[in-house]
């Protein structure tokens, strides 16, 4: 007798695995970064401003670091880029740019126009390194802890409320509550 | 509103170029075989759900490249795929993993079958001492 | 106006429904003819109403009222005619309203040809139809609104997409439809049977014909779909496991094991709670396709609309009808016993076969599709499951029913005797493994196991499907008469042979290359020479194409020319890619354009296509005979009628 009732309850289950889908917090299109917690990928480029010199993340090594994927053609970076300049002025943490499948004199011109947030940024004009990050969509942002490990990746436009709720914690945890 | 412009455009940039190569990738059979059947199951991250085969997205491309570079180098099919899922993670695989909870998956159709085969048997087996004359309603037998 | 007309039109085919859900159902349980007697007024007025809707958005596409929104949005002044009227199922709400439209004239249809049904039960069946369409009213009404107006008016619409700005894609979605809503119909005579208590085998065959025609429907559905995706999309591939085409071939493997099901439970009154949990479940996975398609809860390139809120009132929807429906069998299954044996070598036995097998295959598509949901919500981690998986757990269940279809049709009921099966079989058998093996060899020069199997099991399937029909033939008159019943099954199940010979064929042979072209260039690709003659531009009504002539020769006779196109349509300036196709009933010639390469150069996509049209023809084919077995005499036979009948016909086979 009791077989009767399973597709009943199989049926309640499924309803309840749907309804928790429907959840309008879950984003399709986020892909969760598999480097989180683990090592960050390495990267080795040119620099954007002074092309015979090198750009690598041995210059963050030992400190926590943002390294930021932007793009000149790429709308959401140029939306997020007033909040990095105001980042790089106000936070201690440094910000390290990777433009990501670009051309030089635009990109230049955009750093000169609209400010430059980052330390520096490598010219990553084929794409290696953003594959290497598993960057598929700019702006990408990496919380790189002190010891290499990644520690956050945001995906879009990086936006007051991401930077105060997920990023700052992060930070305060990573640097042993020295702000 | 504005969000089913989004699913349309997704749509549209999605779907309506797709990718095609300037020509073989290798002059070698094997190769050009291996490359295909490669590239046929991996997953376009930015489109809506296609292979980077049938996509000319910019991603795409890039990592038919790579795909490319890999090959060429003498990956193992298993070490281009491994590849990708060190950077994209599973989602980039349209073969879903053999571990966790996916693991259910391959498992699943030699289970069911068997699952299956025991129902059979149990309800032929059933039926089998049950008289062969009985039906329903004798009335309404016209024809199979 | 018209669209206000429209839109009041819903709101009173929504009280309609009300009074034919609530109304009958009373009257049937308090055996009140009056309130029995509003069934039949009120599905026809509901339909006339809806129709009258559906009649005024059309119309305002037709003339091109961009103060609607849903037109504004989907169409555009320079939008072919034809494509205006197509426009209106073409995004979520239209295709909504076009849902409601054929519940309801399928809802006319029972009410037409249920003369011979109980009143009480045709009262309920009804009953539960208006029900239904009560809940997708109020979803449209409540968050669907097809005549939601623009204020003020554009001056020019969004044009509708381009992907479905083509004859194909304008008719599948209503054959479609018209399949999956018609399973609602066999639901329907479930929880009538439900309520009452009483299922039989009159039920059963009361149930069969509506369910077969509902099939048929979807079939070419399907079919449409796989096809428009093949030409259109210009990849070569005709199925892609996609979530939404899933949630389109579950109702159809459900369907078909009902229809084999209800076929049992009517010959012999067997496995009667069984099929009631079929035809619950054919139409709950319409309903959970529904679901998927407009709820953005999967990545599909498919999906309408994405909006949780929607899909919230959705599933509640389905919770209601479903969770009820699972209800009413909880309560009432147990009771449906029945004391008919049959021996381990009879078609009752190939048909709980049939069922367990389409169950398992049903099953992994449905876990493949929602694995990545699970997934996710269980450790926030994406995974795809894609064709790899796909196409190798619906291979494991099907290649053995392949097989035993071809027996099973010739087993009869109860018991059979195996040395007459063998016999009969022995022949076909052997012609299709020497056939299987050798045809591939001989023409396409190449063989392997898995095409083997394919073609063994395609050849052997269509062999045994066309033993009975020739030997009835060959008797002449004077002999019985195969039934339409069985003339259909035979049609249908050599339909499926021929599909599996298509799918077997292009799947082992297909051979696709890139090249890279420049005028006057020719390339060679399994045996054809293309050749790029020329490159033009051209326009169409709303878009400017740059088209390619490309001449195909076979050892040096020319065989035909196609244009591909590379189209950019003027408002969504999306650019979209038309493929040529050289078609023939034994291969297809595929050519699609790329990119400019520089130098002159375009890099174009040439596929050979062996057998490629069989899929699709497979599938025709299946519908026919779904056409002729539903159109069988014993459905629309009166009681008196069929006893004459049967001493006729005698036993049948």
């Amino acid at each position: 007798m009791l077989k009767f009732v399973v597709p009943l309850i199989a049926f309640g289950l499924l309803v309840g695995v749907f309804i928790k889908g429907l959840d309008p917090e879950r984003d399709l299109k986020k892909l969760p970064s598999p480097f989180l917690g683990k090592e960050a990928p390495h990267f080795d480029l040119p620099r954007l401003k002074v092309p015979n010199e090198r750009i690598s993340n041995q210059a963050y090594d030992g400190e926590v670091a943002i390294v930021n994927f932007w793009a000149t053609w790429c709308v959401g970076c140029r939306q997020e880029h007033g909040f990095l300049m105001e980042l790089s002025r106000t936070s201690d943490v440094p910000i390290y740019g990777i433009d990501w499948r670009d051309q030089r004199e635009p990109a230049l011109q955009w750093l000169s126009q609209l400010g430059d947030p980052y330390v520096a940024s490598g010219f990553d004009a084929d794409s290696v390194t953003g594959i290497n990050w598993g960057v598929y969509g700019a702006p990408e942002t990496f919380l790189i802890g002190k010891d290499g490990r990644v520690l956050l990746k945001h995906l879009g436009p990086l936006s007051r409320d991401a930077w105060e709720n997920d990023f700052l914690p992060a930070i305060v945890a990573a640097e042993g509550n020295q702000p | 509103m504005s969000r089913l412009f989004l699913g349309v455009i997704f749509l549209l940039v999605g779907w309506s170029v797709w990718a095609i190569d300037t020509g073989r990738a290798f002059e070698d059979d094997e190769m050009q075989a291996r490359y295909v059947e490669i590239i046929s199951e991996v997953r376009c991250v930015q489109c809506q759900n296609q292979t980077i085969k049938d996509s000319n997205v910019q991603i795409a491309s890039d990592l038919r490249r790579e795909i490319r570079r890999l090959l060429s180098e003498g990956k193992t099919n298993a070490q281009v795929f491994e590849f990708l899922v060190q950077r994209y993670g599973d989602f980039v695989l349209y073969r879903p993993p053999m571990s966790g909870f996916s693991l259910l998956l391959w498992i699943a159709p030699g289970l069911f079958l068997l699952i299956g085969g025991i129902v059979a048997a149990r309800v032929i087996s059933k039926r089998m001492t049950m008289p062969l004359d009985v039906d329903d309603d004798e009335i309404d037998q016209v024809t199979s | 106006m018209i669209p206000e007309v429209g839109h009041f039109a819903l709101i009173l085919a929504l009280a309609l429904s009300i009074c034919q859900c609530a109304l009958p159902l009373l009257g049937a349980h308090r055996n009140d003819q009056a309130m029995m007697g509003v069934a039949r007024p009120a599905a026809v007025g509901q339909f006339v109403f809806i129709a009258i809707s559906f009649g005024c958005l059309t119309w305002s596409f037709l003339q091109s009222d961009f103060s609607v929104l849903y037109v504004a949005s989907h169409s555009q002044l320079s939008l072919p005619t034809a494509y205006k009227i197509s426009a209106v199922w073409g995004a979520h709400e239209g295709s909504l309203l076009l849902w409601v439209l054929l519940l309801a004239g399928w809802t006319v249809l029972v009410c037409r040809y249920s003369s011979e049904l109980p009143e009480k039960f045709s009262a309920r069946v009804i009953a539960v139809m208006g029900g239904l369409s009560f809940g997708f009213l109020l979803f449209t009404l409540l968050t669907s609104n097809p005549f939601e107006r623009l204020l003020p008016a554009a001056a020019d619409g969004a044009d509708l997409n381009p992907l479905l700005q083509d004859p194909g894609l304008a008719i599948h979605p209503p054959i479609l439809y018209i399949g999956y809503v018609g399973f609602s119909v066999a639901f329907a005579f479930a929880i009538a049977a439900m309520i009452s208590g009483d299922l039989d085998q009159k039920w059963a065959r009361w149930t069969r014909p509506w369910t077969t025609s509902a099939w048929l429907f979807l079939t070419v559905g399907i079919a449409l779909g796989s096809w428009w995706a093949y030409y259109e999309l210009g990849w070569g591939g005709w199925w892609f496991w996609d979530p939404v085409e899933n949630a389109s071939f579950m109702p159809w493997l459900i369907g078909t094991a009902l229809i084999h099901s209800l076929a049992v439970t009517e010959k012999r009154g067997l496995f009667k709670s069984w099929t009631l949990l079929l035809a619950i479940s054919a139409f709950s996975l319409s309903l959970l396709g529904t679901f998927l398609v407009r709820s953005g809860i999967l990545i599909s390139v498919h999906s309408f609309a994405v909006d949780p809120e929607r899909g919230l009132f959705i599933l509640a929807f389905l919770g209601i009808v479903i969770g009820g429906a699972l209800v009413l069998y909880a309560w009432r299954a147990p009771s449906m016993d029945s004391e008919a044996g049959f021996r381990p070598v009879s078609r009752e036995t190939f048909l709980v076969l049939n069922n367990v097998l389409l169950v398992i295959a049903t099953a992994l598509i449905l876990g493949g599709t929602l694995a990545p949901l699970f997934v996710e919500l269980l450790d926030g981690s994406k995974i795809s499951v894609g064709p790899p998986y796909f196409e190798i757990a619906f291979a494991i269940p099907m290649v053995p029913l392949v097989l035993l279809m071809a027996i099973g049709m010739h087993t009869a009921w109860r018991n059979q005797a195996p040395k007459a099966l063998v016999n009969k079989l022995r022949l076909p058998a052997m012609v299709a493994v020497v056939v299987g093996i050798l045809i591939p060899l001989i023409f396409y020069g190449g063989t392997s196991v898995m095409l083997a199997v394919g073609a063994i099991a395609a050849i052997w399937v269509m062999l045994a499907s066309v033993i009975d029909p020739i030997r009835s033939w060959k008797r002449g008159a004077g002999s019985v008469a195969l039934t339409r019943g069985a003339i259909g099954m035979s049609v249908a199940h050599f339909g499926v042979g021929f599909f599996v010979l298509g799918v077997t064929v292009v799947s082992a042979f297909t051979v696709e290359a890139d090249r890279s072209l420049r005028i006057g260039d020719r390339e060679n690709v399994a045996g054809y020479e293309f050749e790029l003659r020329g490159l033009k531009n051209t326009t169409g009504p709303n878009y400017q194409a740059l088209e390619g002539e490309v001449d195909i020769y076979k050892d040096g006779d020319f065989i035909g020319q196609v244009r591909p196109q590379k189209r950019t349509y003027l408002v969504q300036k999306s650019p979209m890619t038309e493929a040529g196709i050289d078609a023939g009933w034994n291969r297809d010639l595929f050519v699609a354009l790329g990119d400019p390469l520089g130098n002159d150069a375009w890099s174009v996509r040439l596929q050979y296509k062996p057998l490629i049209r069989f899929i699709w023809l497979g599938a025709f084919i299946m519908a026919l005979g779904g056409l002729i077995a539903a159109s069988d005499r014993r459905y629309r036979l009166t009681a008196t009628q069929k006893e004459s009948v049967r001493i006729q016909q005698g036993e049948p086979a």
